[in-house]
């Protein structure tokens, strides 16, 4: 899983029948400091999460193995929000 | 999923006979500011999307998982084409 954080909203009216109704968030990684790195990618929301909260994403396969993506052309899910993150002993980041 | 911009279309005659009737679409990754950047690549459009539109696209074995693709020898399909898209509070597409 990657960690990541909400950073948008993505809208689509014509897409694969299967995913009709689902939510897709705009996520990019971030570092241990919990600066964004890198571009941004898009998964479908699972749990309900909103922008501006730290998250994980299932990639690949993986990323099917819900009730809501099984079967799916879906190859990322956000499947966690993070409440706290710890890294060598310091908590980097907790949800407010 | 990547989000994409459509930049070109691609023309196969000789191809597997899972792919006859396929439509190829050739599209670059963009940024947070919607510019793109990274190598072209092809994937397989269902959706009927078309130069200039941007779309999400789907990876590896999640590529096989549309009506049309099932079963078939492809790794990368469009899935969404994106009506309105907001990152980092900005409005990159609408």
């Amino acid at each position: 899983m990657l960690i990541a954080r909400v950073v948008g909203t993505a809208i689509s009216t014509v897409k694969d029948e299967k995913i009709k109704g689902r939510k897709l968030l705009v996520l990019k990684q971030t570092d241990p400091a919990g600066n964004l790195i890198g571009k941004p990618y898009v998964a479908i929301d699972l749990v309900d999460a909103g922008v501006g909260e730290l998250v994980l994403t299932g990639h690949g396969s993986s990323a099917r193995q819900s009730d809501l993506t099984k079967d799916c052309p879906v190859d990322a899910v956000v499947m966690a929000v993070v409440d706290t993150l710890d890294v060598d002993g310091e908590t980097i980041f907790r949800k407010e | 999923m990547l989000i994409s911009k459509v930049i070109g279309t691609t023309v196969s005659t000789i191809k597997d006979e899972q792919l006859v009737g396929r439509k190829l679409l050739i599209l670059r990754q963009i940024d947070e500011s919607g510019e793109p950047f990274g190598k072209p690549y092809v994937a397989v459009d269902t959706l009927d999307a078309g130069v200039g539109d941007l779309v999400l696209t789907a990876h590896g074995s999640s590529g096989r998982q549309t009506a049309i693709t099932k079963n078939s020898p492809v790794d990368a399909v469009i899935m969404a084409v994106i009506d309105h898209l907001s990152i980092e509070g900005k409005t990159i597409h609408r």
